[in-house]
C-alpha cells in the first residue's frame, strides 16, 4: 500500500494476509477515484436523482424558542432515499465497485439502515448481495430485513460473539477473504483498515461541504457549533469534513450513554473513560475491551451506536481537541427524539436524537444571535417498532396484538414455527 | 539459522513430513487443553501452535472461532495462558509457536509480551492481523531475543509479496492451501502445484502448509511437497465429538507408517 493511513497513532491497515492484494486494488481504485474530478461529478448528480441532494437545512423555530437561545438549524440528511446518510456512502462505494468490476457486495448492519442502503445499491446496479447482521439485530429489526430481502438480498444472521455488529462485521471480513475477486465489502462506516475510515469521510463530506454553504447563504455566517451522534463515526466525520478548516467552528460528537458509565452499560469509547486503545477489525483506535484486550459488550437504545470501537479519524480529533464528545443516555435520547416530534414535526431517528440531547444542553446557554447545526442522520419512522417500545406506546401494543390475532388466525401453521 | 529451523531441518533427516497441530488454550478447559497436548506429543506431532484466544479472530472459521469465544466465556485470561503454556513448554520436549491476534500482544506491550514467550520457552509467533508493515517493532523484538516471527503466503501473494513476508520469517513460512478462513473444504489437486513451487521459489524457509487438512490422504497428499503439514480445526472438531481421548488415535492414524 501506497499510505499508512495513520492518523498520528491511530488507524492503521491490520489485515489478513489474503487480503493485501485486495486492499491494494481497493486503494489505487480510491485514490484515482479521488484525483479524477469526472467521478465526483457523477456520484453528485446520482445523489441529486436517486436520493434527495442537496439535502435542505431547516431552521427549528420552534426549539429555537423552546430553550431560548442559540439558533438552531438541522441538516436533513433524514431526506435520503431509504432514510439515512448511509446512502452516501453506499452509493459511492457502489459506483467504485462498478470501476473495480466487481459484481457482488456484501456489507455488515447493525441497525440495518446501512444493509437497506446496500442492498438498495445492490439492486440498483445489478450486484448479487449479502448483509451479514447479527442474529440480536435480526430479531429486533425485522422491517429493515423484511425490506433488504425485497430488493434481492440474502441476509444472513451471525450467531457468533455478541450477535451484534461487530460480529456482524468479523463475517463479512471472513466472507471477504473467501470471495475477494468478485466481491466488494461496502464497509458501512468510518472505521476499519485504510482506506476506509478516509474513503467513507469522503463520500460523506458531501454532507458538511453542502452544510457549509447552506449556512453561508440563509444565515450569511458559519454556526458556532455542530452536532453529530457518533457511532462508527461516518455521519460525524461527513458533517465535520465541512469546517475542518474553520476553527471557530466547535465540532461536537455525540455518543452513545446507554444507562451511563461502566464498561457493558454503555457505547461511549471517547466521552466515558471506559475505553483504551487496542487493535481490531483492522485497525487501531479506542476500543471498550478488557485488560486483556478483549472486545466487551456494549448497550445502547440505538443499535446503530451500539459499538465497540471508533472511527480513528475522530479519536485522533479527540485526541488533538478538535472536536469535543459527550454522550446522551438513553433516556434523554427518547424525551430529546419525542420534543423534537412535537415541537418540529421532525422524526430524528433514536441515533440522530443523541446528537439533539447535546445540542439542546447547550443551545439554552448561549446568546440568540448564535447558531448551531445538528446532523439529523436519520429518520425514526422506519424503525417504528424500536421506537414505539423505547417510548412504550399501549395504543401500539394493542395494534401488534390483533394484528398478530389475526396472522395467526390466517396462517396456523406460522403460529407454531415461531422464530424468525 | 535460529533454534526453531534448525530443529525443523533436523526433524526432516528423519522424516519426509513434519506434522503441526493447533489448540485454543482454555478449551474448554485449561486441564482439557493440557490432556490434548499430551496426546498430540505422545502421538508424535513435531510442533504445535498454542493459540491464545481472542474475542474478534477475523481469519478464523467457525470451528475456531467457537473455541475462541468458548474459552473466553470458561475465563480464559491471556495471564492463565501464559502460565499454561509454561507448563506445556517444561513437559514436552517439542517446539511450541503462539498464534494470536495483535491486540493480545498490544494490550500487554509487545516487548513485555516477546520477552514474556522467550521466558516461558515459546519459540515463535503467527499473528494473522500484523502485516509485517504493521509489525515493524514485533519482528525487530522477536528477532533480539532469538524467536521466529512467522508469517503466511496465500495464494494472492504475488513473488515480489513472498519475498518481503520470507525476509521478515524465521524458522518456517506457514503456506495457505486456499483463500477463505480455517476449517473449510480445500480440494488438494495438481493446481496446488504451482503455487507450492511460487512459495519455494520465494524462500528456502522451511514451509508449512495448512488449512484444511484433515485425513491421512491429505497428509499423504502434501508428502514431498512441504515440510510440514498443518491440522488445525480438524483436532477441534475430533475432540469435541469423541472427547479427548479420541485425540490421539485420530493423530497416530494420520502420522501410522
Amino acid at each position: 500500500m501506497k499510505h499508512s493511513g495513520y492518523f498520528n497513532q491511530f488507524g492503521g491497515a491490520f489485515i489478513p494476509e489474503i487480503l493485501v492484494p485486495t486492499f491494494d486494488q481497493l486503494e489505487a481504485a480510491y485514490l484515482e477515484a479521488k484525483a479524477d474530478p469526472a467521478f465526483w461529478a457523477e456520484y453528485k448528480q446520482l445523489m441529486s436523482t436517486y436520493s434527495c441532494r442537496a439535502t435542505p437545512i431547516t431552521y427549528a423555530e420552534n426549539l429555537t424558542h423552546h430553550f431560548g437561545g442559540a439558533q438552531i438549524y438541522i441538516k436533513r440528511e433524514d431526506l435520503n432515499h431509504t432514510g439515512a446518510h448511509k446512502a452516501n456512502n453506499v452509493m459511492g462505494q457502489g459506483l467504485l465497485t462498478r470501476r473495480m468490476g466487481k459484481k457482488r457486495v456484501i456489507a455488515e448492519t447493525g441497525a440495518g439502515q446501512h444493509g437497506v442502503a446496500t442492498a438498495t445499491m445492490a439492486a440498483k446496479f445489478g450486484f448479487d448481495c449479502t448483509i451479514y447482521m447479527g442474529a440480536v439485530d435480526v430479531e429486533r429489526q425485522r422491517p429493515n430485513v423484511f425490506w433488504m430481502e425485497q430488493m434481492g438480498a440474502e441476509v444472513v444472521a451471525v450467531e457468533d460473539g455478541s450477535r451484534t455488529l461487530k460480529d456482524a462485521i468479523n463475517e463479512a471480513f471472513r466472507d471477504w477473504v473467501t470471495n475477494m475477486d468478485d466481491t466488494h465489502y461496502a464497509l458501512g462506516t468510518a472505521c476499519g483498515p485504510y482506506p476506509f475510515p478516509e474513503m467513507v469521510s469522503w463520500f460523506q463530506s458531501i454532507i458538511g461541504t453542502e452544510a457549509r454553504q447552506q449556512m453561508l447563504e440563509r444565515v450569511g455566517k458559519l454556526p458556532d457549533r455542530v452536532y453529530a451522534c457518533v457511532g462508527g463515526g461516518s455521519n460525524a466525520m461527513g458533517l465535520f469534513s465541512g469546517f475542518l478548516d474553520d476553527p471557530e467552528v466547535e465540532l461536537v460528537g455525540v455518543e452513545a450513554g446507554g444507562r451511563g458509565s461502566g464498561i457493558g452499560e454503555h457505547a461511549a469509547r471517547l466521552a466515558y473513560d471506559d475505553a483504551s486503545v487496542g487493535v481490531a477489525q483492522g485497525y487501531k483506535t479506542y476500543f471498550l475491551q478488557n485488560r486483556d484486550g478483549q472486545m466487551q459488550d456494549t448497550h445502547s437504545v440505538s443499535a446503530g451506536l451500539d459499538y465497540v470501537g471508533v472511527s480513528p479519524i475522530l479519536a485522533d480529533m479527540h485526541e488533538t481537541g478538535r472536536a469535543r464528545f459527550e454522550a446522551a443516555t438513553d433516556a434523554e435520547v427518547v424525551e430529546a427524539m419525542k420534543l423534537t416530534v412535537q415541537k418540529e414535526g421532525l422524526i430524528p431517528a433514536l441515533e440522530s436524537s443523541h446528537a439533539f440531547v447535546q445540542a439542546f444542553k447547550d443551545a439554552a446557554d448561549m446568546h440568540s444571535d448564535q447558531v448551531i447545526l445538528i446532523n439529523q442522520s436519520g429518520r425514526a419512522d422506519k424503525d417504528i417498532f424500536t421506537v414505539a417500545d423505547a417510548i412504550d406506546d399501549p395504543k401500539w401494543k394493542q395494534f401488534i396484538i390483533a394484528k398478530a390475532d389475526e396472522y395467526k388466525k390466517a396462517n396456523p401453521e406460522l403460529a407454531i414455527a415461531g422464530g424468525v | 539459522m535460529n533454534k526453531l529451523e534448525q530443529y525443523i531441518r533436523q526433524q526432516r533427516e528423519q522424516k519426509e513430513l513434519l506434522l503441526m497441530t493447533h489448540i485454543v488454550l482454555g478449551y474448554p478447559s485449561y486441564d482439557d487443553s493440557m490432556r490434548v497436548v499430551e496426546s498430540m506429543v505422545e502421538a508424535g506431532v513435531d510442533l504445535m501452535e498454542l493459540q491464545i484466544p481472542f474475542s474478534e479472530p477475523m481469519a478464523d472459521g467457525p470451528v475456531i472461532l467457537h473455541a475462541n469465544s468458548e474459552a473466553i466465556r470458561a475465563g480464559a485470561t491471556v495471564d492463565g495462558c501464559l502460565e499454561m503454556a509454561e507448563k506445556i513448554t517444561a513437559q514436552f520436549d517439542i517446539p511450541f509457536v503462539f498464534m494470536t491476534y495483535y491486540n493480545i500482544l498490544f494490550s500487554q506491550g509487545v516487548m513485555p509480551f516477546v520477552e514474556n514467550m522467550q521466558r516461558i520457552g515459546i519459540q515463535g509467533a503467527i499473528i494473522p492481523d500484523l502485516p509485517p508493515e504493521e509489525g515493524r517493532d514485533y519482528i525487530a523484538a522477536m528477532r533480539t531475543h532469538g524467536l521466529s516471527p512467522i508469517h503466511i503466503f496465500t495464494p494472492n501473494s504475488s513473488p515480489q509479496r513472498m519475498q518481503t513476508l520470507a525476509e521478515n520469517s524465521d524458522g518456517f513460512v506457514y503456506t495457505v492451501a486456499r483463500k477463505g478462513v480455517t476449517g473449510k473444504e480445500t480440494q488438494f489437486s495438481a493446481e496446488l502445484d504451482g503455487y507450492l513451487a511460487d512459495c519455494r521459489a520465494a524462500t528456502d524457509l522451511p514451509l508449512a502448509l495448512g488449512f484444511g487438512v484433515k485425513t491421512r490422504a491429505d497428509f499423504d497428499f502434501i508428502r514431498g511437497k512441504a515440510d510440514m503439514a498443518v491440522i488445525g480445526s480438524e483436532t477441534i472438531k475430533v475432540m469435541e465429538q469423541g472427547g479427548v481421548a479420541a485425540v490421539k488415535p485420530f493423530i497416530a492414524g494420520i502420522l501410522r507408517e
